[in-house]
């Protein structure tokens, strides 16, 4: 086990803050120990902009997917009642993720197109004469793609938790008289606060190491870390693409920690 | 149905023929001497431009070499050559990457006296003019990193020393491609692009390094920035330049950015987008779709690219002399026409005529209208009778290039500065 994670974890991230100090040309990269990426990284307005906007993708994503999420998953485990059929419905939601996500998320791109489905729609509906132009290639659709892409991510752990509540506590709450909100709010929510968080931390390390969905979905005209990355490698800045690795990895370690703190997931679990 | 019959390999076959293979491999039998062209293997890598299967068929079928074809984008090609020497014998890159290229001796200068038909490639790649009256034009023009001193020769010279970089193969003129039907006037100048009629209806392409060639070319043209060299821009004339269409973006002028050829063939056919950078065989296949497209051709003229084949500083002895036999079969023709009825020029034209029609020549070459339909290689049909080609003939769209791809001195600083463009 430590093998594995020494070799498969340990060193490439091992190499990639060696590289993040390295110097490159046009078409290859020479060992040095500079600063130079950081430099160039902290002192560009650009940077900062992008990191603000991928918290802001985060953010919003992990509202929504928590909302959506938290109802699937109170339905599934409270109001279906046999084991059958929630073992039924739960594999159901997971039916999307037989086809890769790249086409779930491409076939958005039809759909809200100028000329798409949805704006054909509205407009023979009357709801509206000219066609929607921020349905897509906006930050609409990068967030709609995400909280379609990841909602699951959120509803597995939830149901997960649910499931393993004593349902005589749930009982007791309403003999002694609390309304079906005061049980969600005191008993329901405390006790799903684990699969909240697990949720949470999935979804938030997936939409903010995200480059493709933001590339896609607003066709090219809106940036998250991930896109600086990924066009660094494409002009085969490997050094500075480390760098913004290296940022982005303390980064989102900082947020996991912060979450952590707030509930003890050994504890809990 | 066809049902594909099983082929099932027991062990004692696998090790039978593995340790043949083996034994063969590890225990050359010494007849080189023996050997003829037609077992020679060639690898060659480049862009899928001009990495076409029915190219390795032909030449197998011609000469009996075969051809094993990698094909990678334009930032791996440049990587592979500059970095992986041993992993290619033929280099399939663009011109403007000569001058990243060259400098890592992974490529062998080619002796002009081997090629047949030297005499007859077209001047662009020779002198640099196309005709004796042409200019020439800004940014990496392909005779000013075609020749060499000499066999070893490492730095560019200005004039036909007889020993080639590259054997050019493929080159055009691009432009900007619109949707008639969407724009219903005529288009004719580059500064259309930022033009705030097509606000949100706009697309310029995702690769810096000819990205940056179409926004000088718009910037130029609405008389913003005038340019020393539009491929050569000074730190001041980037900054102006992003400048300008950072602006642009932020008030909404562009629908997206595109990267791939699909994406521009999907932004053009769904109508996203009426006006934006796009490459020749883009246009051709919103048109196959049947819908309306134009390579407008615009009164600044052309930013225009140019591709050859070079030869691996490796390859020697009967491996070299297939790739010259490779090179002068490349010239000699089929591929030529193959290349321009797809809308491409060849770098020996008059060799192709043999393989085209007529109507096909006259329709690609002489920009004279069709007298039937045109169709591609594939069997797409591209024109019907009475049309003529968008920007007319050779030497209209070739003579009119302002500026070729190119590598800056201040490429980093370029591409950083597009980094910030894209995420402003």
């Amino acid at each position: 086990m430590a093998a594995v994670l020494l070799s498969f974890l340990v060193a490439p991230i091992v190499m990639i803050v060696i590289v993040s100090f390295w110097g490159a040309t046009e078409y290859s990269i020479y060992p040095a120990f500079q600063f130079d990426n950081y430099e160039f990284l902290f002192g560009s307005s650009v940077t900062y902009r992008v990191f603000l906007n991928t918290f802001k993708y985060a953010l919003i994503t992990w509202a929504f997917t928590l909302v959506i999420g938290f109802t699937v998953a109170y339905y599934l485990a409270f109001e279906i009642r046999s084991l059958k059929w929630q073992i039924a419905l739960f594999l159901l939601c997971t039916i999307p993720f037989w086809t890769s996500n790249i086409i779930r998320m491409i076939s958005w791109i039809p759909f809200l197109g100028r000329n798409g489905l949805a704006n054909s729609t509205l407009i023979s509906w009357g709801v509206i004469d000219e066609p929607l132009e921020w349905l897509l290639f906006s930050d609409f659709s990068v967030i709609l793609a995400f909280v379609h892409l990841y909602t699951l991510f959120m509803v597995v752990p939830i149901f997960n938790t649910m499931m393993r509540i004593d349902r005589a506590l749930i009982e007791a709450a309403r003999d002694q008289g609390a309304s079906a909100w005061q049980s969600l709010t005191h008993v329901i929510i405390p006790l799903c606060k684990p699969g909240i968080m697990i949720g949470t931390i999935f979804v938030t390390t997936l939409v903010m190491g995200d480059f493709i969905t933001v590339r896609f979905m607003s066709g090219s005209q809106r940036a998250n870390v991930g896109r600086l990355i990924s066009n660094d490698i494409n002009l085969l800045q490997y050094p500075s693409a480390s760098a913004t690795a290296v940022v982005l990895l303390i980064t989102v370690l900082i947020v996991i920690g912060l979450l952590l703190r707030l509930v003890d997931i050994r504890k809990e679990l | 149905m066809t049902s594909v019959p099983k082929i099932r390999y027991s062990r004692r076959s696998l090790l039978k023929t593995g340790g043949a293979a083996l034994a063969a491999s590890a225990l050359p039998a010494p007849m080189v001497w023996g050997q003829s062209i037609r077992d020679i293997t060639l690898r060659q890598f480049g862009t899928g431009v001009s990495n076409l299967n029915e190219v390795a068929t032909k030449v197998k079928e011609d000469l009996g070499i075969t051809l094993e074809m990698t094909a990678l984008d334009t930032d791996s090609v440049t990587q592979r050559a500059a970095t992986q020497p041993d992993s290619f014998d033929i280099a399939d890159i663009e011109y403007f990457v000569c001058k990243k290229v060259w400098p890592s001796g992974n490529l062998q200068a080619m002796d002009a006296s081997r090629i047949t038909n030297y005499d007859k490639i077209v001047g662009i790649f020779r002198d640099g003019k196309l005709t004796p009256e042409s200019t020439i034009a800004q940014g990496t023009a392909p005779h000013t990193v075609g020749f060499v001193e000499g066999p070893g020769g490492t730095e560019f010279v200005n004039n036909e020393s007889g020993w080639m970089t590259l054997i050019p193969t493929i080159y055009n003129a691009d432009t900007l491609g619109i949707r008639p039907d969407l724009i219903g006037r005529p288009i004719e100048s580059w500064s259309e692009l930022l033009n705030s009629e097509f606000a949100g209806k706009a697309s310029i392409l995702d690769i810096s390094s000819i990205g940056i060639m179409d926004m000088a070319m718009v910037c130029e043209a609405m008389g913003e920035i005038q340019y020393g060299d539009k491929g050569n821009m000074t730190r001041d004339e980037i900054d102006r330049t992003i400048a300008i269409f950072t602006e642009a973006k932020q008030n909404g002028q562009f629908r997206a950015f595109w990267k791939t050829f699909d994406e521009s063939v999907n932004l053009m056919a769904s109508g996203e987008v009426v006006i934006q950078s796009m490459w020749s065989p883009a246009i051709t296949a919103v048109r196959s779709r049947g819908i309306p497209c134009v390579y407008q051709p615009l009164r600044e003229g052309y930013r225009s690219w140019g591709g050859g084949i070079g030869l691996s500083a490796n390859l020697s002895g009967m491996e070299l002399d297939a790739a010259y036999d490779y090179i002068n079969w490349y010239l000699s023709g089929w591929v030529g026409g193959f290349l321009m009825r797809q809308g491409y020029y060849s770098a020996v034209p008059e060799t192709s005529k043999d393989f085209m029609s007529e109507n096909e020549w006259g329709y690609w070459f002489e920009g004279k209208e069709s007298t039937d339909d045109i169709t591609s290689p594939f069997g797409d049909k591209l024109a019907g009778a009475g049309e003529v080609r968008d920007g007319g003939s050779f030497y209209d769209r070739m003579g009119a290039v302002a500026c070729w791809n190119s590598v800056m001195e201040e490429n980093q600083y370029m591409v950083r500065k597009w980094n910030e463009f894209i995420a402003a």
